[in-house]
């Protein structure tokens, strides 16, 4: 299938090596390259020597929080007497991220193994593949393969010759950021309204249908097969301690190749933005990075020269969250992209919490009545205390998802706020210059 | 109410996917696929889909109040969906909207009056990394710029 961007020499392929290949979704090109070996090498160990190899491997999850993900899967209570589950979250709606969509449309077999091992490690029988409505046409994709793996023994009962049994099923979601939130997606799932759950119980204890359930992303899945084969310490050493193994990255924004590519957990954020990114387009100088989706605060240009990995992302007060770099140029107006943010958000809101759903609202009113050059000084505090107050007083993380990027355009950027307000001849008078 | 054989045999298949007792959860999928026959989500079109999960039409109804995809309004039969997020705004995404909006003389979420095009600002859809982008029905566009966009455009209208 068509690749939607030139690969880069300086990319390290571990997961997304097949993209590109001649019919690289079908069930022949997959097991010519490697397909359902670890799920063999899987069936011949137990379920805690998977665990072992994930925990080893240091992976940790892409869907944006970025939990070990072989923590998680130790989790899941395997002795209990309920059915197990294996979720996947495709519901891949955070602003700036655009990999899952490839790895689906270019690798599904990939993610059906992913799943399989999952299924193995945890004494799951049954699987969703939760893809958001918009992509539609994954949804066909992703039914071919499932169907191709039934037909080949990969799926169903007495999978490769052995009694190991596994049903896997695709389910649309129909347009809401919010059932990418694991609780809310169960929800969704189970047919009602994405409407978060309280924690705890989490979903590796009372997931879908109040069952044990394995949930990950699509990019996390799609990696374990990789592992199992290379040996999880193999994969771990790719990246950097405490970030194992490779990830995509998704560059978009002002850029002369935006596109998604692999690149080792560690991979030097500057490196990615000028080497494989070509450089910020049209010769201009960069202002700042978003380099984990839009809930991850923004990097101002000077605080860019750090490593991409979870711990150094953290330190420098960002998330690496799921992958969505955006890239930005000087000429780019701050007030705009903070307005442009809290507008998705506040329509995203499920509303069942007023910090949430009252902050975002108000937060929008006040962050357009700036960039409509009606603000007050006072405005822009109260924006960032409002923010600020949000943080951990919400039911689920899209509260802080609104809060977070907000509170550091506003402190990072306070002077093209200010500037909106002395251009507003109603200003407060601290402001507007008497000559 | 009748639906196609097709269609009926996807919403047979469908009930079959979830735990025994849990057929609720076919709710959403049956809602997205009879939306694309039916052309909108009726108040038939809830009853019935209520009746054959056990649900009351109010237990449908708000699950289809929640999704920005499920419309109670019919849409135009081409359904164009530009994405307006940052990765786009960033590459030009607010503009062509705007440019769209114009050129239809249409505003968010309107549909001409012979029913053939409508329009919606969407948020980010995905396809960041080739933005700006835009959405015709299910139908990705990447990159595409106002000249494009008329093309696209015109092409709909025949
Ligand atoms: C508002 C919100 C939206 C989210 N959207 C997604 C999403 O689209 N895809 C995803 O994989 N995870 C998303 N997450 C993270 C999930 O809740 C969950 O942590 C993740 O799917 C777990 O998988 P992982 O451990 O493999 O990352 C979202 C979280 C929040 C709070
Ligand atoms: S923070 Fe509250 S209102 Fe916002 S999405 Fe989560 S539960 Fe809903
Ligand atoms: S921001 Fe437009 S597709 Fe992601």
């Amino acid at each position: 299938m068509k690749l939607f961007n030139e690969p880069s020499p300086l990319e390290t392929k571990i997961i997304s090596f097949r993209f590109g290949l001649e019919n690289s979704a079908s069930i022949d090109t997959y097991l010519a390259h490697d397909g359902y070996k670890a799920l063999r090498k899987a069936l011949e160990i137990s379920p805690d020597d998977i665990i072992n190899e994930l925990k080893a491997s240091n992976l940790r999850g892409r869907g944006g929080a970025g939990f070990p993900t072989g923590m998680k899967w130790s989790f899941v209570p395997r002795a209990s007497e309920k059915p197990k589950y294996i979720v996947v979250n495709a519901d891949e709606s955070e602003p700036g991220t655009c990999k899952d969509r490839l790895l689906i449309q270019h690798d599904p077999h990939q993610l059906i193994e992913g799943c399989l091992i999952g299924a193995l490690a945890v004494g799951a029988k049954k699987g969703w593949i939760y893809i958001r409505g918009e992509y539609n046409y994954l949804i066909h994709i992703m039914d071919k393969a499932i169907a191709e793996a039934y037909k080949n023994g990969y799926l169903g009962k007495n999978i490769c010759g052995t009694d190991f049994e596994f049903d896997l099923y695709t389910h649309t979601g129909a347009g809401a950021y919010e059932c990418g939130e694991e609780s809310a997606l169960l929800e969704s799932l189970e047919g009602k309204r994405g409407v978060p759950r309280i924690r705890p119980p989490f979903p590796a204890i009372s997931g879908a249908f109040q069952s044990p359930t394995l949930l990950n992303n699509v990019e996390t899945f799609s990696s374990v097969p990789a592992i199992l084969r290379m040996g999880g310490q193999a994969y771990a050493d790719l990246g950097v301690p405490r970030s194992g193994g490779t990830r995509l990255v998704c560059m978009s924004g002002h850029v002369n190749k935006p596109g998604v590519y692999e690149v080792p957990l560690g991979f030097p954020l500057m490196k990615f933005v000028n080497e494989i990114g070509g450089g910020v387009w049209k010769g201009r100088a960069l202002k700042a990075i978003i380099p984990g989706g839009s809930s991850s605060p923004l990097l101002k240009a000077e605080e860019c020269d750090i490593p991409m990995d979870y711990d150094s992302i953290a330190k420098a007060g960002s998330m690496l969250g799921s992958g969505g770099l955006m890239v930005m140029d000087e000429t780019t107006d701050m007030v705009k992209v903070a307005l442009r943010i809290m507008r998705f958000y506040q329509h995203e809101s499920c509303g069942w919490c007023i910090p949430c759903r009252e902050g975002t609202t108000w937060l929008k009113k006040m962050l357009q009545r700036v960039s409509d050059g009606h603000g007050q000084t006072r405005d822009i505090d109260l924006i960032g205390d409002l923010a600020q107050n949000m943080m951990g007083r919400t039911f689920c993380p899209l509260g802080d998802a609104a809060a977070m990027p907000t509170i550091a355009i506003v402190k990072k950027y306070r002077n093209e706020f200010e500037e909106y307000v002395a251009r507003n001849p109603f200003a407060s008078p601290e402001l507007v210059s008497i000559a | 109410m009748t639906f196609s054989p097709e269609l009926e045999a996807k919403f047979a298949d469908l009930v079959t996917h979830y735990p025994e007792g849990r057929q609720r959860a076919a709710l959403i999928p049956m809602l997205m696929f009879g939306q694309e026959e039916v052309g909108s989500i009726t108040p038939e079109f809830m009853e019935e889909v209520a009746k054959r999960l056990g649900l009351n039409t109010m237990q449908v109804d708000e699950v289809v109040g929640y999704y920005s995809m499920l419309h109670k309004k019919g849409m135009g039969k081409y359904h164009v969906q530009v994405c307006t997020n940052v990765a786009c705004m960033l590459r030009g995404g607010a503009e062509l909207y705007d440019h769209a909006c114009h050129k239809l003389g249409l505003g968010h979420k309107e549909v001409s009056a012979d029913g053939v095009i409508s329009l919606e600002e969407v948020e980010c859809m995905g396809a960041c990394s080739w933005a700006p982008a835009i959405q015709v029905n299910y139908d990705f566009h990447h990159e595409v710029t106002t000249e494009q966009l008329d093309t696209i455009l015109e092409g709909l209208k025949k």
